[in-house]
């Protein structure tokens, strides 16, 4: 594989007495597609601001590879409806070069949007603006917090094929965060499915195929279900979670 | 100078901590009255010492910064009036730090403002990208290199300055309106960051003049006529539609 981007070593994260991540180790090549996937509060968010030195861990290990540049695409934009800021402005807090700028927003498909203010902009189109921004640096190491957030299945899908065409254009990293399983995975090279802990990653077939994974998301969807046994699921989903972390312990050792 | 800080108030709802430091900077009178030096002076340290305070506390996230800011902007209102009754003697002209003596002005208070503008201006001017990357999306920023701690601080700073010689002008009670409102006043007619606060600035130079015109002529006090001009101009700008 090529050159190591990240690589971080059994990092555990506490808020008070609750664990976050629980020994977790992953590594970033240049070239490679990384998507994190887990349910709500699975710790995908904590993660990825640690790989981005935004937190902390509280103990565990991350190296980085010196002077990389990080393209971050945060999950959520809000922009004052009171600040009036072009797409171009946007743009420009990145990087003032205007080839660059146009570059950019050529690659993402939304160069008529130059002149647009930042406010009118629909869900998609505001992904699109945050990607070209994330681009600007020139990253060795893409960071995509839920890019498809917001926008509709057709889009999704084009989303997902235009992150694929960056990476093969510039051959960066992407580190990325996911809910949706199937959409992601025609690129991705390395899926790890987490939930406080690694509870399994490999290439997308062999993660959809794990049990771990199944046991995962059939619970999460079960609990869905049973609404009127809210606190009664809600110990059993503890319960659950213990005992399904011994079973993917035992897929490791097997 | 009161213009692109305020657009920095408006844009990141910073109004209430505006008024916090306000309200505040009437104990700093107290203070200086108690310790008997400089009011100028106590009035300035204290807000200065305030905002860092507030810069700390925010980082503690334990009640939200709104309820926080309401609890401290009245209690120093508060302790603020009653030290200054106790210790003033009538010494203190109340009335004037509640709501601006403008035409009290005194050559020093001029080179205390000019003093203040040429530290703030070439300072905002300097950290302007960063202030508005900040504004924009903090981690965002952080991630691309920028010490988002540092230039929030400054920020916080150079308005406690502000707010500290504003006093004078308009008063406890009305700085933040001379922040706030040619701010809102000037969104609709604009479509930069940089022209917003170019006039949000002419919008509060003009709205100084008038406040003395009409006080001139009628004999209103100034520094709330100076508001009531920031006002119509707010109203005015209602009546056209947003260029973005």
């Amino acid at each position: 594989m090529s050159e190591l981007l990240i690589k971080a070593t059994d990092l555990c994260l506490e808020f008070g007495d609750r664990r976050v991540l629980d020994r977790v180790s992953i590594q970033m090549h240049r070239g490679e597609i990384v998507t994190l996937i887990g349910p709500n509060g699975a710790g995908k968010t904590s993660l990825v601001r640690i790989a981005l030195g935004l937190q902390h861990p509280s103990s565990g290990e991350l190296w980085r590879r010196t002077a990389l540049k990080i393209g971050y695409m945060p999950q959520k934009l809000h922009i004052e409806p009171s600040l009036p800021l072009s797409v171009r402005r946007f743009l420009q807090l990145a990087q003032q070069d205007p080839t660059d700028i146009e570059e950019s927003l050529q690659l993402t498909g939304i160069s008529h949007l130059l002149n647009s203010p930042m406010a009118r902009l629909s869900g998609g189109e505001t992904q699109r603006v945050l990607l070209a921004r994330a681009l600007l640096r020139a990253p060795d190491l893409l960071v995509l917090d839920e890019p498809v957030q917001g926008v509709d299945v057709a889009g999704q899908a084009k989303l997902y094929q235009l992150i694929t065409d960056i990476r093969n254009h510039k051959g960066c990293g992407v580190l990325m965060v996911s809910h949706d399983l199937h959409l992601v995975m025609a690129a991705t090279d390395t899926v790890v499915c987490l939930n406080q802990h690694v509870c399994c990653h490999g290439h997308p077939e062999s993660v959809s195929e794990d049990p771990a994974y199944l046991e995962l998301f059939g619970q999460a969807a079960h609990s869905g279900v049973a609404v009127y046994t809210h606190h009664h699921d809600h110990d059993h989903d503890i319960h659950g979670e213990m005992e399904h972390r011994g079973s993917c312990e035992n897929q490791q050792h097997a | 100078m009161a213009g692109p800080l305020g657009c920095f108030a408006v844009w990141r709802r910073m109004a209430y901590f505006g008024d916090t430091l306000a309200h505040s900077a009437l104990t700093g009178v107290a203070l200086g009255l108690i310790l008997a030096v400089n009011i100028n002076l106590a009035v300035t340290v204290f807000c200065l010492l305030l905002a860092l305070l507030l810069v700390l506390l925010q980082h503690n996230r334990s009640i939200a910064t709104d309820t926080l800011l309401g609890i401290l902007s009245h209690s120093m209102l508060a302790l603020g009036l009653v030290t200054v009754s106790v210790f003033g003697d009538g010494r203190i002209d109340l009335y004037g730090y509640l709501f601006g003596d403008l035409l009290a002005a005194t050559t020093d208070d001029l080179v205390t403002i000019a003093i203040t503008a040429g530290i703030v201006l070439p300072l905002l001017i300097w950290l302007w990208r960063p202030l508005l990357s900040i504004t924009v999306h903090e981690e965002l920023a952080l991630v691309e290199g920028i010490r988002v701690a540092w230039v929030r601080t400054t920020l916080m700073l150079m308005m406690a300055l502000l707010i500290a010689v504003a006093m004078k002008v308009v008063g406890v009670l009305l700085i933040t309106a001379l922040l706030i409102i040619p701010a809102a006043a000037s969104r609709r007619l604009v479509q930069t960051p940089e022209q917003m606060a170019i006039l949000a600035s002419l919008i509060a130079m003009g709205a100084i003049v008038g406040g003395l015109a009409i006080s001139f002529f009628w004999d209103t006090p100034a520094g709330p006529s100076a508001v009531l001009c920031t006002s119509v101009c707010f109203c005015l700008s209602m009546l056209k539609k947003p260029a973005i």
